[in-house]
């Protein structure tokens, strides 16, 4: 039998439509913006004024302090203004605007496609590239990847744990990267298994991308201390503590990181990126987005430069289908929906999807029939429609002792209810009234 | 952007699972039911359910509209399905006024008093069921003898009417005679699993409603804790009770086989609004109406015990799901 994790999961249509579709780069816009704050944590401070020159790769805003990431220009132009502009969040946020001029690339940047396989450096050497290039979690979570490598004191990492699940439907990014980029990746993976000192990394894929199974098992019999893991196919396995407990049968205790029980979890886009950061001086400026939906003429998987506005992928993958209802930055199940197409793609963005009119709105709200389908699908072994009720009712106290704060907020229960119940919606709301309490009570 | 786009949170797809599919569903896996008891108990089977059904649907259409004055939700299948379930708890020769009286029990109090679908505490079916058991005795407890497609509807004359195997035991048991003694006169267990004895209409047919069953299970319209539970704890229970004293206790099968344990551990203790949230709940009121039925059965005045041990178990479900709580992730640290 596949593993998988055992608590919860749901199983929606795959719609990977734009599987065999291999990696197009897509050309450049004619002006930018690039949001400042495109990972979690504290926002980057510019670097550059109005009227600076910039080349591809060269520092715009440096991370600001500890949990935060540097970013840099992905093209070379002339900065126009720093102001706020939409981003992905759906808010105006400050973002440094960029008017491109050519395609002129700091002379480090390796661009060429040669595998570069032998590193020699140290793991404080290593963590110091990873932040220096300002890479953060491509997975969608987009937490600072030096963050992540810094184990706290007193624990130990014994497991890197490679995310290559793709669990959310439609989306293939990570699938095309594995295919594509196979070589690259396991180097990014030894690069980091020797970030975080460790011996052992699984790479764990799901069962429906077969032919990134075989050719990465492949290639890691070259590589020692790297296995790749078959996954059976189950929503959410590519939330990290769903993929540690499919791969090592541990679960994150309630409250705590992964690395309390000896694991880290790097999606396969960051591994590869990873890679490029440090044999290839290439700092984190593009990344694969899928670009898909049922109605567009030509679902593709683009490499496309950060910055880039969405409504310029859309019209590569042969324009926006007229009954479009719904834009998502992500996948159906966690991603954002977007009140424009003219926003920027961001480190996170994974996919952008387009949902027709009719499958827009949300179906109508009945009454709770208590069929305890949402019990059973949550993979924290929560109880949503309890957590809603309780939200409803502001009855927070109860909140946080019913464990809300474990929430991951995948959906599964929303996405289940039989009675179209907004059961998330209402989870997500006593979850940040329950954050504010227990911040206050820290202070 | 030209045109106005929806935004709203995630997710953004549904699983297409509704109200009306799972009610629907319930509906299909008692048909095998409906077809051995029409069999066995001919045009009685289809006046009892067909008034039943019409009623319960009509009463709450009734109560929504003009008492209530809340949305009419009859095209969700609730109503049809307690009609259906009422039905089934009925004898097949039942006066058609009793059985309206039924219908306006289940759906008025057992069900729209507390609000309506999702809100009642006990099992309207069963409600209903136990309103005519206490009010209309005679008429509840006198079964027609099955005879085939020919069995008349009102059937109350004599020689056509009997006990269920059920009430033959206790009766003879209460006259001192030996379990091995009255078997001879009961009917095999063969019989018992196909349907061919006296009972409410949809309880006789142990066969049907395993299928029915298996129906659910695939369909995920329920899972296997509540039936598995309560047929596992009657099936030990009075295992037990055969071995110390075969002579006054009937075997553990027949147990199984008799009343209406496969109708309510399958249909009528699965009900959605009236059985635990968490699988572990679930199996704490399984057992708990298993242990109760076979009390009443072996101890109690009533032959049969189902539809009060699940009543009185329904009444637990609150505290149930107040203080049985699922296994949480990351609860116990384990390093497998």
């Amino acid at each position: 039998m596949l593993k998988t994790f055992t608590r919860g999961g749901v199983h929606p249509a795959e719609n990977k439509l734009s599987v065999n579709q291999k990696i197009i780069d897509l050309g450049l816009p004619a002006s930018v913006s690039i949001p400042i704050s495109m990972h979690l944590g504290v926002p980057s401070k510019p670097m550059v004024e109005k009227g600076s020159e910039v080349e591809v790769g060269q520092l715009i805003a440096a991370g600001d302090g500890f949990v935060s990431a540097n970013i840099h220009s992905p093209f070379s132009g002339k900065i126009l203004k720093i102001d706020k502009y939409l981003d992905p969040s759906g808010y105006k946020r400050d973002s440094i605007f960029i008017d491109i001029e050519g395609d002129t690339w700091l002379p480090e940047i390796d661009r060429s496609s040669d595998i570069k396989k032998e590193f020699s450096y140290s793991a404080e050497e290593i963590i110091q590239k990873i932040k220096d290039a300002g890479i953060v979690g491509l997975g969608g979570a987009t937490f600072p990847s030096h963050v992540k490598l810094s184990i706290p004191r007193g624990r130990k990492a014994e497991y890197l744990i490679i995310n290559g699940v793709e669990c959310e439907p439609y989306l293939t990014a990570d699938h095309v990267l594995m295919l594509e980029k196979s070589e690259e990746l396991l180097i990014g993976t030894s690069l980091l298994m020797r970030g975080l000192k460790v011996d052992k990394a699984v790479i764990g894929i799901e069962n429906n991308k077969p032919d990134a199974i075989e050719k990465l098992q492949k290639i890691a019999l070259n590589y020692k201390g790297i296995s790749v893991q078959a996954l059976k196919v189950k929503y959410p396995q590519g939330g990290e503590k769903q993929l540690i407990k499919s791969i090592l049968n541990r679960e994150v205790p309630s409250g705590g990181l992964p690395v309390d029980i000896g694991a880290v979890v790097f999606n396969v886009g960051t591994a590869f990126a990873v890679y490029e950061a440090i044999q290839k001086n290439k700092p984190l400026i593009e990344r694969i987005v899928t670009v898909t939906g049922k109605k567009l003429k030509k679902p593709s998987n683009f490499r496309v430069r950060i910055g880039t506005p969405i409504n310029m992928l859309i019209e590569a993958a042969g324009g926006l289908p007229d009954n479009t209802g719904k834009v998502i930055n992500g996948g159906p199940m966690m991603g954002k929906a977007l009140p424009d197409t003219n926003i920027p793609v961001v480190k996170g963005s994974s996919g952008i999807l387009l949902i027709p009119a009719e499958e827009s709105k949300r179906k109508a709200v009945e009454p709770c029939i208590r069929c305890s389908k949402c019990v059973s699908v949550c993979p924290l072994g929560l109880e949503p429609y309890l957590l809603m009720a309780l939200s409803q009712k502001s009855l927070f106290d109860r909140l946080e002792a019913e464990h809300v704060m474990d929430c991951i907020e995948c959906g599964s229960c929303s996405y289940i209810c039989p009675s179209g119940r907004p059961l998330l919606d209402y989870i997500r709301l006593g979850k940040s009234e329950v954050g504010k309490i227990i911040r206050s009570r820290k202070k | 952007m030209d045109k106005l786009i929806t935004v709203s949170p995630s997710p953004h797809i549904h699983s297409g699972q509704s109200v009306e599919k799972l009610m629907y569903g319930v509906v299909i896996a008692l048909v095998p039911a409906f077809i051995v008891s029409l069999f066995f108990y001919g045009i009685g089977a289809i006046v009892v359910t067909g008034i039943s059904i019409v009623s319960c649907i009509l009463f709450e259409y009734l109560i929504q509209k003009f008492i209530l004055k809340i949305e009419v939700r009859i095209a969700d299948g609730s109503a049809m399905v307690t009609g259906l379930l009422l039905a089934f708890n009925l004898p097949s020769n039942l006066p058609w006024w009793i059985i309206i009286i039924g219908a306006l029990v289940s759906i008025g109090i057992g069900k729209m008093t507390f609000g309506g679908l999702g809100n009642n505490p006990f099992n309207p079916a069963l409600v209903g069921r136990v309103f005519l058991l206490i009010s209309f005795p005679v008429q509840m407890t006198s079964y027609p003898v099955p005879s085939g497609m020919s069995t008349p509807y009102i059937s109350s004359i004599e020689g056509f009417t009997g006990p269920t195997p059920l009430g033959i035991l206790k009766e003879g048991l209460k006259q001192g005679t030996p379990v091995a003694e009255l078997m001879q006169d009961l009917p095999s267990h063969l019989d018992l699993f196909v349907g061919n004895m006296g009972g409410s209409m949809g309880e006789i047919a142990g066969a049907a409603l395993l299928l029915g069953m298996l129906y659910l299970l695939i369909r995920k319209i329920i899972t296997w804790h509540i039936p598995v539970s309560i047929i596992t704890t009657v099936f030990l229970f009075t295992g037990i009770l055969y071995l110390i004293n075969p002579v006054t206790n009937a075997d553990p099968l027949f147990h199984i086989l008799t009343g209406g344990l496969l109708l309510g551990a399958i249909f009528m203790a699965t009900d959605y609004v009236t059985s635990p949230m968490t699988p572990p709940g679930m199996l704490i009121y399984g057992v708990g109406i298993g242990l109760i039925t076979i009390i009443i059965r072996v101890y109690g005045a009533y032959p049969e015990g189902v539809s009060f041990a699940i009543l009185i178990m329904n009444g637990f479900v609150p505290l149930l799901n107040r203080y049985i709580k699922p296994k949480r992730f990351g609860e116990e640290v384990k390093n497998g």
